[in-house]
Formats: structure tokens, sequence, C-alpha cells
């Protein structure tokens, strides 16, 4: 079957949902409801990975009181709960939750800006090595933030790590963009294969800091490199939560220029976009929030390639709709596979960078089939 | 003397003025020193064999390219305008548009309208205004890429009069349409449909500059032609006065000749020796 067919198809599947919206080709209303059910469905998952665990907790019980506590600041577990069952949510699920929501939120949000700045639907921080150069400064502090760094660390405290992977990533994407993109077009094939090879180079320097670690940092290290929400605690999202949620209110900013791009980089400029601005934009944020995300997570691939590609196939790529849902569903996709990489193998569990692994590489597969011989790769 | 005065103020206000415009790609000099101006009312068509700089020309007054000399629009250098200000002032065409998602024809036009104050509503009614003006009446839900390329040219040219929908703004300055072969992939019968379009927009009071391949069409449509060669103004003026055979035949660098079209009574330009 060939491409257009399917598009084809595609667009009277969505019919379905509205026929107005197929017949005036606005997928306006159908966008605003799909978010409508993201938000919701983001509250639900947010409830459950509350309650699910080795040890069940009443949450609909806890949840007012956790509200009181935010007026009325004290110790020890409020009446009518057990301290037990306190201190599992608030000192080891609801961090873990809300990180899980503000990486799941970042990834995908940077995933669809960057695909919309590169014009190509498999732009994605993980592949193309801006996560792997967020790495190598994330893993900088790791190993030496106690011996060469650690004026620096003594200076910026938690956000030394953060701080220094969004370095590591803007320098990336800054390449990324000067290699993969001339007069405008970025070329998928130099843009892939430049991510191979920035992500060997830091992948290269990496080593040589893990060959320079002790046991405790190889430990930190190797952890935090499989992606992880397990060591989750309130520093993190403290850490992580300011460069995320700037991310996050100043993303809808972005959106009209975005979707001015899709025409082209002159075209969009001929619409008002100021485009060199648009990118220097665009760059910046997608490397915080990426930054942001590997320092407190480590490696969580495909989020930013599943999530939007879903979306895109559902609302369409308008990026004024597409980027609010993103974060939504990258938020509950990232708190369900979390959830289940602490349940399946309990009590011990499985790093969740594996199991978003094992659904993203299929999915990132699929996207290259169906696109082979459109894209001339 | 004096009337001659009066409309080179008139022009430096209203038109569009072209002075001594260099353009240089990386270190080659791709146009040089070319010198014309245009009116609102009036289709100006720029043709020349290809590579002669007629886009490249087009892109610099249009904002994209920067360029030595003066282009001022409205009285106004481009160099100095952002994008937006030169927005409201102007549409561009560009000869590829290939799009990176899967947008709807609707979607894709709704770029073009860029006043954010207009309700969903009228922007929807004006989508379907201007997709029947382009003779694709219906087509709004239709996935663009499935399009075929003239289709997808008509799509564009519906953004692009969806952003400068009024030929004349409200406070009395003209608007203009830059097109950079518009009717290149679309057949005879479309190729008029669109030409009438943009002269329609002329007539108005709006100004259109063209880059034309098609020297038929530009004999029917044009008022004023510039004629570039390797790069260089060769000849600008009123069509009648740029159409001659000599002129032609040079700037082509190929024997072509003028005659009267037997039927219609119109100008025609074929080449003189037939096969």
């Amino acid at each position: 079957m060939s491409e257009s067919t399917i598009s084809a198809r595609k667009i009277r599947m969505r019919s379905w949902f509205g026929i107005a919206e197929a017949r005036n080709g606005s997928r306006e209303q159908l966008a605003r409801a799909v978010i409508a059910v993201l938000v919701v469905a983001t509250a639900g998952t947010m409830l459950a990975s509350l309650a699910i665990g080795p040890i069940s907790v009443p949450v609909f019980d806890i949840l007012p009181k956790i509200a009181t506590r935010l007026w009325s600041p004290a110790e020890g577990a409020p009446e009518g709960v057990s301290l037990r069952d306190w201190v599992v949510v608030m000192d080891i699920r609801l961090p873990r939750v809300v990180l899980g929501a503000l990486v799941g939120a970042a990834l995908a949000v940077s995933g669809a800006v960057m695909q919309g700045l590169f014009r190509n639907p498999l732009a994605d921080p993980g592949i193309v090595g801006v996560s792997a150069g967020a790495g190598l400064g994330a893993a900088m502090f790791i190993v030496l933030g106690n011996t060469v760094l650690s004026p620096v660390v003594a200076l910026l405290g938690i956000y030394a790590v953060p701080l220094a992977a969004f370095l590591g990533g803007l320098v990336t994407t800054l390449l990324l963009y000067r290699i993969g993109t001339r007069g405008g077009m970025t070329s998928v094939a130099t843009l892939l294969l430049a991510g191979i090879a920035l992500g060997a180079l830091t992948g290269a320097m990496t080593g040589v800091l893990v060959y320079v670690a002790d046991d405790q940092e190889l430990r930190d290290l190797q952890f935090w490199g499989l992606g992880s929400l397990a060591g989750a605690n309130w520093e993190k999202v403290a850490s992580a939560a300011p460069i995320i949620l700037l991310m996050l209110v100043s993303v809808p900013f972005l959106a009209r220029g975005l979707n001015g791009l899709t025409l082209g980089e002159a075209a969009a400029s001929h619409i008002g976009v100021r485009v060199q601005r648009l990118k220097n934009l665009s760059i910046l944020m997608v490397a915080g929030a990426t930054g942001a995300s590997v320092a407190v997570s480590g490696g969580i691939g495909f989020v930013g390639i599943v999530v939007p590609h879903l979306l895109r196939l559902t609302i369409g790529p308008d990026h004024k709709y597409l980027l609010p849902a993103a974060a939504l569903l990258g938020a509950i996709l990232l708190i369900a596979a979390d959830t289940l990489s602490r349940t399946i193998v309990s009590p011990a569990e499985l790093p969740i960078g594996i199991i978003t692994a094992f659904v993203g590489a299929p999915f990132f597969l699929w996207i290259l089939l169906r696109k082979r011989g459109l894209t001339g790769l | 003397m004096l009337h001659q005065k009066v409309e080179a103020t008139d022009q430096s206000t209203t038109g569009l003025l072209v002075d001594h415009v260099g353009v240089r790609i990386g270190s080659t000099p791709i146009v040089n020193d070319v010198s014309f101006h245009a009116k609102p009312g009036e289709v100006l068509a720029i043709i020349g064999p290809s590579g002669s700089g007629k886009t490249t020309l087009l892109r610099a007054m249009t904002g994209e390219l920067s360029y030595s000399g003066h282009v001022l629009l409205g009285g106004l250098e481009i160099g100095d305008l952002p994008p937006e200000a030169q927005a409201q002032m102007r549409g561009v065409l560009p000869q590829l548009s290939q799009i990176s998602f899967p947008l709807t024809v609707s979607e894709v036009i709704g770029l073009g309208l860029i006043d954010r104050q207009q309700k969903r509503r009228d922007r929807l009614v004006r989508i379907t205004e201007a997709l029947s003006k382009v003779g694709l009446a219906g087509f709004e839900g239709r996935n663009y890429q499935d399009l075929s390329g003239g289709e997808q040219q008509r799509v564009q040219l519906a953004r692009v009069l969806c952003q400068v929908w009024e030929p004349v703004a409200d406070d009395g300055t003209p608007r203009w349409l830059f097109l950079d072969e518009p009717v290149s992939s679309l057949d005879i019968k479309h190729q008029y449909q669109i030409m009438r379009l943009a002269a329609d927009y002329a007539e108005r009071g709006g100004g259109v500059v063209a880059v034309m391949h098609d020297l038929n069409l530009t004999l029917t449509f044009a008022d004023r032609v510039l004629v570039m060669r390797r790069g260089e103004n060769l000849a600008f003026g009123a069509r009648e006065k740029v159409m001659r055979t000599d002129l032609l035949s040079r700037a082509y660098d190929f024997p072509l000749t003028l005659t009267k079209c037997a039927v219609a009574g119109a100008p025609i330009v074929v080449p003189v020796t037939g096969r």
C-alpha cells in the first residue's frame, strides 16, 4: 500500500471523531478534546502510580491530608494515616511520580520541538546524540565532582549536574545543527550519521571518566546510565523542576513559529516568523529540558519519538496542540512505564530505560519502514 | 518634466523601487546592478533564461537574501524590516513547496492567516473562499502531501492570498504578491485561471511581481516586463516596448519571433525555426 493511500485512510478514519473536522480540514476541536482526555488520564495515572506497589496505599485517604499539609506544614504522619503509608507516599512514591511527570513531559516536548526544528519526524534528542552529550556533562560531575570540579559543585549545589548536562546537550545540538542543516534543509542521513559520530565521541569521553572513576562513582554512573527514576527524591525534583517547568511554560510561544517552519525556512519568514530567533530558542529549550532530564534520570530513550508521532497521527501536526498534548502523554507514558518497571520484577526493579527501549526501538523501526522511499534516506 | 517628478515621489511611497541591486550567494555574484520599479495596479513580470538570476532577485526583494543597493517597498528598505512587518505588506509564493508533516489543505492555508485576532469561524470561511479562488473548492480536508504538484502549488497560492487578502490595506497602502513561477506546474486552463487571479489582484489596487517562464502568458498578462540575462538587467519597461523580437532573441540566445494569433488576434511568441 502506498504512503498516500495510508494517509488518505488516516484522514477518513479521523472523520469518526468528528465529521465536521474532516470536512473543513481543521482538527482543532478534535485536538482540544484529546487534550482534555489527556489531562484526566494524567491525573489518573499519577494516582494509580501512587497507589500501586509492594505496599498498597489508600491514596484517596491520603490526598486531602497532603493538601492540608501544604497549608500548614508539620512533622510526622497526619491523623488517620499510618506512618508507613505516609512515608511510602511522601518520601518514595510522590517524588518519583512528580519526577516521572517532569521527565516524561520534558522528553516528549523536546522530541516534538526538535522534530519541528529539523523538519523531520525521526529527530529525537536520544537518537541524534543530544542525550549522550548531556550524559557526558553529567558524568563529569558524578566522577570529578569531589575532586577537580568540587569548587563548581560548591558554587552551584544541586544544580551543578543539571547545568553540566544542559551545556553538554547544548554543544551537541549546536554541532548537529551546523553539520546536518544546509540552506534550511536537513538531511536525515547526515543528521543520523552525525548523531552516531557525536554519540561515539561523547561515549569515548565518558569512557575515560569511567576509567578513572572509583567503585562508588562507577556504581552511580552505571545505574544512572541505564536510565531510571529509582533514585527519585525531592532534591532531584527541585534540581530538575525549574529548568523543565521554564521550558514547558515557554514552549507554547514556539508553536506558531514551528508551524510556519513546516513550510520551510524561507516560507516561514515570509509569513512573519523570525526564523533565527526561533531556532536559537528551540535549541536552547531542547538542550535545557534534555539536560535536566538526563541529569536526574539518565538515558531514558524513545519517549521523544513515540509520543509526538502517535499524537500527529491523531490530532495532526499543529504545534499549538501537539506540544501541550505531548507534555501530557509523555508524562503519562513515563509514569506508567516507571510503575511497570518497579512492579514487574518486584521486589527488585528494572531500569525504566530498558522498558522504553523495548517499546520505542521497534516503533522507531516502524516509522523508518513507513517513510523509506519517501524521504530518500 | 514636472509630471515625471511627481511620478517619482509616488513611486517611492507606494511602489516597489529596486535601485542598483546586487546579490551574492557565497562569493559568487548572481545579480548585478539591477534597477527597476513597479507600481501597484500593475503586473510586473521578470523573464529571462534559466540561471539569469530571476529567483535570486526575487529572494532578495522578499527579505530572504541580503543585497547591496536598495529595495524600497512603500518607501521602506526591505532589508531593515522585520519579517512581521514584511508579512503584513506582501505575500510570497515560492517555487517549490514541500511540507515536512502531513497537514491538511485547510491547515496549510491556515498558516497564511497571520491576523491572530481573526475568529476561528472567519478563518474557516476565508480558507473556503481562497480555495474556490484557486479552483480547488472542497479540498479543505484533503491531505496536502497526497495532492499533485499543480494542486499543491495552487494550495500554496491560496495560503499566500489569505495572508494579503485585501489588495489595499485599511490605511490605504497597497499590498503585494511576489510569485516565483506561479504557473510552472499547471495545465493551460489553470495557468490562465491563476494569471487572471493575479491580474485581478492588481486591478483591485495591489501590486504583483511574478517570475515567469512562459512568454505567451507574459504577453497576455504583464503590464511591465523586466528582462534579465546573466544576472543583469537587459531591458525594462512597458510590455510593448520590451517584448520585441530582437530583444527576446538576444535574451534567450535563441531565434524567436512575435506574430499574431490567427484566432484571438493576440500577440504570441514562437521560435523562428519550427522544429
